[in-house]
């Protein structure tokens, strides 16, 4: 039992950081221009794609830091070329190009790589157990993640709070109409955040590959979930987002590891009753409702508090 | 901002000669429908007729939410579902108990299937609106959808509801058996909610969902409460919606979890905005013309989704308001007598864009092909040529097409845009524009 | 007579920031009073508690007698207050018939009714053509508001604002950019729309103030330093220092 909570906290911190890796670039990107990416969890996919197919090539290191660049070079030409022309047409035009974005780069990816998963594995220098806890073996790759995922926060804190260019997207993030107003080159400046924001998803894809399933349906897998953490803990708040993060990824990790179930607990139904809806969720395990608990969150966060954890901005 | 992507620009009082006009498009449109399986009468052709039917009414009803209310949602296939599979058990029930309720009925039941679950999850759901609204509706739309795989004796799990339409009680003789019952009985309901539709717009709370749509917050200040316009908005979306899932509950005889999903939402979201959400006609376009696609493309390529995404993106970059903005955007050219103007600049821009997009075909239809692991050979088939995909020189043409194509149409497109600032200018000049 | 509106010990924060300090206002009914005071004063700020855009941090506002303050604003107009706005704020895409058509939707009963034609509502027709004449706009009635000229949108948006029948009524600089004659014009309007209701107006312009106001409050720092009548205020030493200067109208 001891196990399973101490595991499952750790795996649950890990994909909670995961989150919060993606849900930032989110949160900049839509404080700073207003548009929500849905292509945001696209670029994640890309990330882990092109991870693998460099690591293929050149191996795992250095598609380390080759795979987010070009991520983030994708993500800017999305800026530049998409978004910029877009803008005119108000904040609803912008959200379904990245939604058609979306859509492109799911078949794009399955088209080239196929609908199966890609073989993406963990490169052999990480792969070995960490350390042994109880009769479990943590292995050292999810190390690996957690202390990427950890240098990455207190780079982009450290960015963010000691900064010029973090001075001004604080900024952004409560009042992005004065950012225009500053006399920067707001062009680049969007383009700058864009690119940096997908370069950060991709990252968060180059490393999560391995770990988890690298499949063309990722994307499709991972995106609502990265929406609900946006809603849940307040679009525009960072704080918000990173509680969200961690909220989201401990429950739904600890939903998956547990196989506890109503009948379990109380024993099975008169079996003469037949199918029905009782049946059914009687019968139904937390971990098979595991991947609805975020979903389920968030109509109990809309009941009880419409603009999220933290949230300050309205749409 | 003005959001000029959605909303729609205004309507002239009608005058009596627009009155008789007005009223007669709807006639000819239901004549259209009761004789149009006269005139294709091929077993495919109705089937896709029934097909474009459900397709608009389900993109009707969405535009109540995108068009009329300035609601995006991608989550709207689980009215269309829910109405589905309420639709299925009432028609399992009706045979198993002998209740004397006709076929006729049942999309119906669908309809109140669909507003059901809008009454009780709308008024939390309509709380936010704008990009909020957009991934709540997301949020929920994942939720029932997963849902339906844990609910097995409700939703079936992986295989669905089936049910026989047939063994209902008959109306009029009819069996419903053939499919081109079938039909007239989805134009049936297609007139019905499209009518109904219609009128919606011209009542007050239609009225009030254009200003919610417009300027929430000034509608405050008029004694609305914007809040409640969208929860009425969002249940009358999700009744027609139903309505749709029950026309396509009694037309495939089967309901499953794809009827909530995704790619469902997906669809509709693509085939009203293609159409255009300013207008009442955008999305019945949009249908009938994602519904095509759909048929067609998917025999002729396997990746005929992304092609849906490229045609989306292009139109939310080039043409936002859509093919029925584009078409009212003629209008005033067509009153004042200058689409001719148009024309030459139109028919010399078309050559090179033919060959940009063939272009583009080309390479996407290669690459596809090329990264292809099963074996169907490494020969590409199009406009009647074949292209091998391994060969250079397939990649040399197709570089040749976009390249070359992208840098003529430019300049065409060019003359297009000046063509347009003469005839417009011409058109103002009579007193025609918009 | 309880006045029309009557604002108690009202305090307004954000956050550490204190807009409006224990703020006191009495508009009787009927009145036309006029809300001055240099930028940045609190006046609309003033407004918005009053019409509901934000609650008061504490004290009380009042409508005819009923405590009004942390309603809603649509609760709130539809006890007869309604406002205007400083920046224009109709709606864009609708012609000027249907802004004024949906203006006197609530007033004429209509609520939510998806059951009726609007068209076919004589009520709200009249009441329409009858604001949309006294507002000079007839001819520009199948024009989308957001391609009015300027004045043309602010007459629009005094419209909307009228078009409820509310008896009281508070305008946030309507004269705002105007010309001297456009600005006359609007004054006339003003006192044409208003007459036998209560005016609460924020301006600038001071001779629209005193052209046509009963009473005059000066708002400086978020709190009243003079409440009374024009000769009162124009003679008033605090009110000359802190806000007309040397060069009252």
């Amino acid at each position: 039992m001891l196990e399973l909570i101490v595991i499952s906290t750790l795996n649950g911190v890990l994909f909670g950081m995961l989150l919060f890796l993606l849900s930032s670039g989110l949160t900049v990107i839509f404080s700073m221009m207003g548009v929500l990416n849905f292509a945001h969890a696209s670029f994640y996919m890309l990330g882990a794609f092109f991870g693998y197919q460099l690591t293929r090539w050149i191996g795992f290191w250095p598609a380390l830091v080759l795979a987010p660049l070009l991520v983030g070079a994708v993500g800017m030409a999305v800026e530049r070329y998409g978004l910029r022309n877009t803008h005119k047409h108000g904040h609803v035009a912008e959200l379904l190009l990245t939604f058609g974005l979306a859509f492109a780069i799911e078949e794009i990816v399955s088209m080239i790589w196929g609908k199966s998963p890609v073989d993406y594995r963990v490169p052999a220098a990480l792969d070995f157990p960490a350390f042994s806890l109880f009769s479990t073996n943590y292995p050292a790759y999810k190390i690996f993640m957690l202390a990427v995922s950890a240098s990455i926060f207190v780079a982009l804190l450290v960015v963010l709070k000691r900064t010029r260019v973090g001075l001004i997207v604080q900024a952004a993030l409560t009042h992005p109409n004065m950012v225009s107003h500053l006399g920067h080159n707001v062009g680049r400046v969007f383009m700058l955040v864009f690119g940096v924001g997908s370069a950060l998803a991709g990252m968060a894809g180059v490393i999560a590959g391995p770990a988890l399933v690298t499949q063309s349906d990722m994307a499709g897998l991972l995106g609502p979930i990265l929406f609900v953490v946006i809603v849940f803990g307040g679009l525009g708040s960072l704080p918000g987002a990173f509680i969200a993060s961690l909220v989201i990824g401990l429950v739904q990790t600890f939903g998956v590891a547990l196989n506890g179930s109503l009948a379990s607990a109380f024993g099975p139904l008169d079996p003469s009753l037949g199918p029905s809806v009782l049946t059914d969720i009687w019968n139904v395990t937390i971990a098979q409702i595991a991947p609805i608990l975020p979903y389920l969150l968030l109509v109990l966060m809309l009941i009880v508090r419409p603009m999220g954890l933290l949230g300050t901005r309205e749409t | 901002m003005i959001d000029t992507a959605i909303s729609a620009p205004y309507v002239k009082p009608a005058g009596r000669g627009q009155n008789l006009r007005f009223y007669g498009m709807w006639v000819v449109a239901a004549i259209s429908l009761v004789v149009l399986p006269l005139v294709f009468s091929s077993g495919g052709s109705i089937t896709s007729f029934s097909l474009i039917g459900i397709a608009i009414v389900f993109a009707l009803s969405y535009n109540i939410l995108l068009g009329q209310t300035g609601l995006l949602s991608f989550g709207h296939a689980v009215y269309y579902g829910l109405g589905g599979f309420l639709a299925i058990h009432m028609m399992n029930l009706i045979v198993a108990h002998k209740w004397p309720i006709p076929l006729p009925f049942i999309p119906l039941i669908g309809g109140f299937g669909g507003l059901a679950f809008a009454v009780v999850i709308g008024w939390v759901v309509t709380k936010r609106a704008g990009t909020v609204f957009a991934m709540i509706s997301l949020g929920i739309g994942e939720l029932v959808g997963s849902s339906s795989l844990i609910l097995r004796s409700v939703f079936g799990g992986e295989s669905g509801i089936t049910t026989d339409r047939t063994s209902l009680p008959h109306m009029f003789g009819w069996s419903f058996g053939p499919q081109i019952q079938v039909y007239y009985l989805i134009s049936f309901w297609l007139m019905v909610s499209a009518i109904l539709m219609y009128a919606l717009t011209r009542t007050p709370v239609g009225r009030m969902c254009n200003a919610v749509r417009d300027n929430p917050e000034r509608v405050e200040f008029i004694g609305y409460d914007p809040h409640v316009v969208r929860y009425l908005a969002c249940c009358f979306a999700g009744f027609f919606a139903g309505i749709a899932g029950g026309l396509a509950a009694v037309n495939f005889e089967i309901a499953n979890s794809a009827y909530l999903g995704a790619v469902q939402s997906g669809m509709v979201l693509f085939a009203t905005f293609i159409g255009g959400t300013a207008q009442f006609f955008g999305p019945i376009l949009g249908a009938i013309l994602v519904t095509y696609l759909q048929l067609g493309l998917a025999n002729v390529t396997t990746v005929w989704q992304l092609y849906f995404g490229i045609i989306f993106i292009g139109i939310v970059m080039f043409a936002p308001r859509g093919i029925a903005g584009l078409v009212m955007l003629h209008r005033p050219l067509i009153r004042a007598g200058t689409l001719g103007m148009m024309i030459p600049s139109y028919l010399l821009s078309l050559l090179p864009t033919l060959a940009l997009v063939c272009g583009g075909v080309l390479a996407i239809e290669t690459a596809a092909r090329y990264t292809q692991s099963e074996g169907e050979g490494k020969v590409v088939h199009l406009f009647g040529m074949p292209f091998d995909s391994t060969s250079l020189t397939t990649w040399a043409i197709a570089a040749a097409l976009i390249v070359g194509g992208f840098l003529v149409a430019r300049i065409t497109w060019r003359r297009v845009a000046e063509a347009w600032d003469r005839a417009t200018t011409a058109a103002r000049d009579r007193g025609c524009l918009a | 007579m309880t006045p029309a509106i009557e604002i108690r010990s009202v305090d307004k924060r954000f956050g550490n920031v204190s807009i409006i300090q224990d703020l006191n206002l009495s508009v009787a009914q009927g009145e036309r009073h006029a809300l001055i005071g240099p930028n940045g004063a609190g006046k609309s700020t003033t407004f918005n508690l009053i019409s509901g855009y934000t609650a008061p941090s504490s004290g009380s506002v009042l409508l005819r007698g009923e405590v009004i303050s942390g309603l809603p604003p649509y609760q709130i107009n539809r006890r007869g207050l309604s406002r205007s706005f400083q920046v224009t704020n109709v709606f864009a895409n609708m012609t000027v018939w249907e802004n004024l058509r949906c203006a006197v939707l609530w007033s004429t009963g209509q609520r939510y009714a998806f059951w009726k034609n609007i068209d076919n509502l004589p009520e709200v027709r009249d009441r329409a053509t009858q604001i949309l004449a006294d507002i000079n706009l007839a001819t520009r009635r199948d024009v989308p508001a957001g391609l009015l000229t300027y004045a043309e949108q602010r007459a629009l948006e005094i419209g909307i604002t009228v078009a409820g029948g509310a008896d009281v009524i508070l305008l946030d600089e309507p004269t705002a950019g105007m010309s001297r004659a456009e600005t006359e014009r609007a004054v006339a309007l003003i006192r044409r729309l208003t007459e036998g209701r209560t005016l609460l107006i924020v301006e600038h312009d001071m001779s629209v103030v005193f052209g046509l106001a009963d009473r005059i409050s000066v708002l400086v720092y978020g709190q009243i330093i003079a409440s009374g009548t024009p000769e009162e205020i124009r003679g008033n030493p605090k009110v000359r220092e802190a806000y007309l200067g040397e060069e009252a109208a």
